[in-house]
């Protein structure tokens, strides 16, 4: 057991003893170490101006990840390097290659969201080799918002910068940092504070789901990038907090031939190429999901266990028939992803009970899936209404089983039974069966008006979703379909 | 330096017109520019949270702060009775506009009470606490609401010229129509912050994030009971400001003001980003119902357009802003008769307020619908009709202010425009592609904009200027214009380092104050440069006369025979360091201290007989945008995006570029994503960036080129022949709305789609059903 939280800040080891358990780093930053550069802007995770870096050990190399500070707890950075901007100029003042280049091309205006972009585009300059299209530098800048530039200069200044041979100090001294942060990476069980008011990082699933059976009424944070808002725009006080990021093997992912089992711990970006693998559809529903920033901390697990009525996974999930696992001291169990959702704000999950693991079965050659997000903006933002579709087609050219989910439809992400049975049995191309089953899609659900979309927009969406993958499964291009995550290269 | 000087080569310039960086660049790269909230406090400071009204109308029967009091860490909260002054924000001082509202509920987020604590956390935990009774009533909360209630914030404003009226009965053919248009939250990154420190005599020193210093410094004055010399504004820069900060500012720095008064400590008042966006104005959102008369061939005969604006629960900037919409009601068009009504409507919502283009924008919106109408409703394409329109030579170039448009060269840019983004070939290329594309169909548009600049209030086109010169030759500069990151300081630098013959790096910008520069108007309207520029030259010239004079008093050579350059000034065949000069001028006791005043010239405008000129000139460019709409769900995406800008001849092309870029993706943004939506109650539901959409970097068009027009210089004489460039390019972005009417009015002939904006996926899907006959 270690009662402190120690991570490391330019080169040395930072150990805190007395951490309130909801402290935002960003406010660590900012008022405690008075380190002005790193900015707020939303203090929900959303406009990413309070963007810093995350160094930590992936397979025993020292990668950098973009998070959003202002939604971060700082017991999650335990065991990692934080670099802000602050610090990536060297010593004399000679700007680091990302600076340089956003100065030389312009990448700033009003100057509040620059940082965050500066830590956004050192993560990428850090994580990427080759020559860089600007579609990529757009996907690794999305969950920064600048109201000034237009982005242009600024994806610019990244084409120019990232990329290439990596020669800035953090490079330099990647051996240093890998060995400090292995220096830091124990197995201890991590509690600060006392029964009644802690935040706790259990070094084990075991421990993990102990300390949750002893304290069901404390609040279990994965990536913190919804719990996070709770606290900074609810105000909510959240005595207890259980993080799951220390536990070994929560996070664990395998790919078994036939399906994937992925830990409750394994963050959107550790799955992504699983999921893309998967079919590509999957891929591009998790890159719109949230942002770099978002995917870098946030999880599957949290998505689902967290009940909303719109996470973009669920639908996704329930359509390919995957299988809940969860945990309760040491007792276990697996449902059907479905029966996880039982109505609005409700799961079927039991006080200290934890989601630790999704089963998901792959695809078998005759099964066509497509999945769909209809949202205000492409990138990062929650769906209006988000569709998710499997059919199983047989030799006869007949659908024998079609399963058919949406999010934004109903108070949980939810089956389309009326649909899937009227295209169950027939044939795939079978225009009149694709018919019934629109009629049959408004009997299944009777959505709300609210500020993503009105109920009329949705019940038309969910058709045209539904129409979408039919005609896809039928045979036409996505390029004549679709705008965005067309499955074929162009 | 005079443009014949120029011409002749006397002295190349090494300074303006170099695309240089932000003054800022590198700090802003390194974390090292401050921002209001990065000041380090003085021990003790105070942070305020604001608690506000959970009514949109009605009033406050009780408000019981018994546990706020109580809870950790709060000294003291304010209410209006704390008011020592005048409880009013209003930028004119109507005593429309609380600063905290004693009873009365005019929207929902109307400031109630304000916590003061020892952090800003407790501060926010502790608003939670208030226990608020209210008596609500009926409120009003948009345009239609308030023409049904009636309500109007002022009376209706607007132009007539000829009989329009009896123009369209004998037209060929008549349109008419309607559409709204959304607001739009201006969502700088850095959200309303000011820090108020007490000093002695009752003295009140504000750091503010405004656009308007001397607003903030005359109305926490009224506020507080003070004099304006004893209050000092400053601010070194903004986080993007956009017009939401130029008189909205205000409040939050009056009631730091008022914590810092009440208690004698610091106090500091940064708004949580989900309360700025509920409690600050926005961009007026219209309805607007049109009737226009046109020949055969698309030509105006007349236009009769009324546009119905929702101001909000005051008046604020909304006078003005509806003006400059009826200003630019005309789009870039002739209008041989017209009648254009402006109404000013009442509602239970946030005061809407100054935003990039001011009211600009919803009128051009208008003038290009209108030609979009027009062209599917006669068959031709809408290019053609906007041809057909534009303003021309004599008898075609009178605005219907009656201002004679007399620098128009958008002839000329829309030709080149035409010609370089290939529009006719691509017309044809997308006409053959919507033919063979049964689910995604594309659209292009190519539209104009004309903006005036000048304040159309007049007295507010003045600017005040003050310049040292030190002894050891750096220069130390102020003027009143502030920077939110339009680049204005730099500019303003180089004019000052160009005439002085120095490098930028001799320069050095200084915070904006009241107590250097008085009176100051704020920084809005694109004029920035264009005042502050010239009073900064007025300021060095004046000291260059003294230095000219000096020269020829010790050293007997003429003004003719000196040249300030390279740092160095050249007497006659002697060269001596600029400093070398300061220093011994100084010794010599002459003064190296000047402020300089500019006011623009030729401008006149009376509002009550609408004649007059209001303009100095105008700022033009025009944009070809292609578009492709999923005709099932209703998603767009910008293709391809040409931009053809004026900036007059360029103090700073970098800088420009950048207005030209980021104006143009924030306008479509106003147009495509960005929805705000109030609830029946009249409480915003769109108040954080999880909820309201400004355009990320996937949305900006994959393949997008922008050029400065070739441009003989601005016609005026304006600071080194450029021009205003901070709003004409939000204007740019209409194109791509226009293209995804065209993209729609594909699906059937002879049908103008009926768009309303912001074409988010619904509202293009409900546009798709209304053209095709389906309805959503």
């Amino acid at each position: 057991m270690r009662n402190t939280i120690r991570f490391i800040r330019k080169g040395r080891m930072v150990e805190l003893g007395a951490v309130e358990p909801t402290a935002m780093l960003l406010d660590y930053l900012r008022e405690v170490e008075g380190a002005k550069g790193t900015k707020e802007g939303c203090r929900e995770g959303d406009c990413g101006a309070c963007t810093v870096a995350i160094g930590k050990l992936r397979d025993g190399r020292l990668a950098y990840e973009p998070v959003n500070s202002c939604i971060h707890f700082v017991g999650q950075v335990d065991g990692c390097e934080v670099v802000t901007v602050e610090d990536l100029a060297s010593e004399d003042g000679t700007l680091h290659p990302v600076q340089a280049a956003m100065v030389e091309h312009h990448g700033s205006q009003c100057g509040f969201c620059t940082p965050g972009f500066v830590m956004s585009l050192f993560t990428l300059y850090q994580g990427t080799k080759g020559a860089l299209t600007r579609d990529q530098v757009n996907d690794w800048i999305a969950g920064n918002l600048c109201r000034c530039t237009g982005y242009r200069p600024i994806v610019d200044a990244a084409i120019a910068a990232c990329g290439k041979t990596r020669r800035d100090r953090f490079a330099v001294n990647a051996g240093d940092t890998a060995g400090l942060l292995s220096f830091l990476a124990d197995t201890d069980d991590v509690f600060v504070g006392d029964e009644d008011r802690f935040i706790a990082a259990p070094g084990s699933i075991d421990s993990l789901a102990a300390l949750y059976e002893r304290h069901p009424d404390a609040t279990i944070v994965s990536g913190a990038t919804d719990v996070g808002l709770w606290v900074t725009k609810q105000m909510r006080d959240l005595p207890k907090i259980i993080l799951t990021g220390r536990a070994r093997g929560f996070d664990h992912i395998a790919d078994t031939g036939y399906e994937l089992m992925i830990g409750a711990g394994a963050t959107y970006a550790e799955v992504e190429p699983y999921f893309r693998a998967l079919d590509p559809d999957l891929g591009e529903l998790l890159r719109r999901l949230g942002s770099k920033q978002v995917r870098a901390v946030g999880t599957v697990g949290g998505n689902i266990a967290n009940g909303s009525p719109i996470g973009d996974t669920p639908p996704a999930l329930i359509a390919l028939d995957a299988t809940l696992e969860l945990r309760k001291g040491k007792q276990e169990r697996s449902i059907p992803i479905e029966s996880f959702f039982i109505d609005y704000g409700k799961q079927s999950r039991e006080r200290g009970e934890l989601v630790t693991g999704i089963l998901i079965p792959k695809l078998s050659a005759n099964q066509i899936f497509r999945c769909f997000k209809v949202s205000k903006r492409f990138d990062q933002d929650i769906s209006s209404v988000m569709g998710a579709f499997r059919f199983t087609v047989g030799e006869d050219g007949a659908i024998s089983e079609a399963r058919i989910a949406y999010g934004g439809m109903a108070p949980i992400p939810k089956r389309a039974k009326r649909a899937e049975q009227a295209l169950t049995g027939a044939q795939l191309r079978d225009s009149r069966a694709w018919a019934r089953a629109f009629a049959a899609l408004r009997e299944d659900f009777t959505p709300i008006d609210d500020h993503r979309a009105s109920a009329r927009y949705r019940t038309e969406t969910a058709h045209a979703l539904l129409g979408k993958a039919l005609i896809e499964a039928a045979g036409t291009a996505s390029t004549r379909t679709r705008l965005v995550g067309r499955r074929e290269v162009a | 330096m005079d443009l014949a000087d120029i011409i002749n080569g006397q002295k190349p310039l090494t300074v303006v017109r170099q695309p240089t960086a932000h003054d800022s660049a590198e700090k802003h790269m390194t974390g090292a520019a401050v921002y209001v909230d990065d000041i380090r406090e003085p021990v003790g400071t105070l942070h305020a949270a604001p608690g506000y009204a959970p009514i949109a109308a009605g009033r406050v029967t009780r408000l019981d702060l018994e546990a706020v009091k109580k809870a950790p860490g709060v000294v003291d909260v304010l209410t209006a009775e704390d008011i020592p002054g005048v409880n009013d924000i209003s930028p004119k001082h109507l005593g429309d506009d609380p600063a905290i509202t004693p009873d009365k509920v005019m929207f929902y987020g109307q400031v109630l009470f304000v916590v003061l604590a020892e952090t800003r956390d407790q501060a926010r935990r502790a608003v939670k606490l208030a226990r608020i009774s209210t008596a609500p009533a009926m409120p009003v909360i948009d345009v239609d609401d308030a023409i049904v209630a009636d309500t109007k914030i002022h009376a209706d404003y607007g132009f007539t010229r000829g009989d329009p009226a009896e123009e369209i009965s004998r037209a060929p053919k008549e349109i008419t129509g309607e559409f709204r248009m959304g607001g739009q939250e201006h969502f700088y990154l850095e959200g309303q912050a000011a820090l108020a420190i007490p000093g002695e005599d009752g003295d009140m020193m504000i750091y503010s994030s405004t656009q308007h210093p001397s607003e903030v410094q005359h109305v926490t004055a009224h506020v507080l009971g003070l004099a304006s010399n004893q209050v000092t504004v400053e601010v070194r820069r903004m986080g993007g400001g956009f017009g939401g900060k130029e008189s909205q500012a205000t409040q939050w720095a009056v009631l730091a003001a008022l914590g810092a008064r009440k208690t004698g400590r610091p106090c500091k008042l940064r708004l949580d980003r989900d309360d700025d966006m509920i409690m600050t104005g926005k961009r007026h959102d219209f309805r607007v119902d049109y009737r226009v008369g046109v020949g055969k061939d698309g030509v105006l005969r007349a236009v009769d357009v009324t546009f119905s604006a929702r101001c909000g629960y005051s008046e604020d900037l909304s006078l003005g802003v509806v003006d400059r919409t009826a200003f630019h009601a005309d789009g870039a068009y002739f209008y041989p008769t017209c009648r254009i009504v402006t109404r000013r409507m009442r509602t239970n919502t946030v005061s809407n307020t100054a935003f990039r283009g001011f009211g600009g924008p919803q009128g051009k919106l208008f003038a290009e619908r209108m030609m979009d109408h027009i062209a599917y409703a006669i068959g031709r394409d809408p290019l053609d009709v906007r041809k057909a329109n534009i303003y021309a030579g004599a008898g075609r170039d009178r605005t219907p202010y009656n201002m004679r448009v007399e620098d128009n060269i958008l002839p000329e840019i829309i030709n080149d425009l035409e010609r370089t983004s290939d529009y006719w070939a691509r017309r044809r290329e997308i006409a053959d592609f919507n033919a063979s594309s049964p689910v995604l169909k594309k659209g292009i548009a190519l539209t104009p904009v004309k903006f005036g600049i000048s304040f159309t209030l007049i007295h507010l086109n003045q600017a005040g200027a003050l310049v040292h010169v030190y002894r050891d030759g750096s220069i130390s500069l102020n003027h009143g214009g502030t920077e939110m990151g339009q680049g204005l300081f730099v500019k303003v630098a180089q004019v000052v380092a160009e005439e002085f013959g120095v490098g930028l790096d001799k320069v050095k910008i200084t915070a904006t104050s009241t107590a250097k520069v008085p009176n100051t108007a704020p920084t809005a309207a694109s004029a920035g440069t264009d005042l502050n520029a010239q009073a900064a030259l007025a300021a060095c010239r004046a000291i260059k006369e003294r230095l000219f004079d000096f020269i020829q008093e010790k050293y007997g050579v003429g003004r003719d025979r000196i040249q300030f350059r390279e740092g160095k000034v050249l007497i006659g065949n002697e060269a001596m360091e600029f400093g070398q000069l300061a220093n011994e001028a100084h010794l010599a006791r002459v003064s190296l201290s000047s402020t300089g005043f500019y006011k623009t010239p030729k401008i006149h405008w009376d509002r009550a007989k609408a004649s007059g000129r209001p303009f100095y000139y105008f700022a033009y460019g025009a944009a070809c945008s292609e578009v492709t709409v999923d005709t099932m769900t209703g998603e767009m995406k910008v293709d391809r995006v040409d931009i053809l800008h004026d900036v007059g001849k360029s103090i700073n092309p970098a800088i420009d570029i950048g207005q030209i870029e980021g104006g143009f993706i924030q306008g479509m943004g106003w147009l495509t994503t960005e929805q705000l939506v109030w609830d029946s109650a009249g409480r915003l539901q769109t108040h954080a960036p999880s909820t309201y959409k400004i355009p990320a970097a996937s949305d900006v068009p994959k393949d997008f080129r922008v050029a400065l027009y070739e441009s003989g210089g601005n016609r005026e004489d304006a600071i080194y022949r450029s021009k205003a460039v901070g709003e004409p390019p939000l204007m740019l972005a209409i194109s791509v709305f226009s293209a995804i009417t065209d993209a729609i009015a594909s699906l059937k002939p002879a049908v103008m789609p009926r768009l309303d904006a912001p074409a988010t996926p619904e509202a293009i899907m409900r546009a798709i059903r209304a053209t095709t006959g389906g309805d959503l």
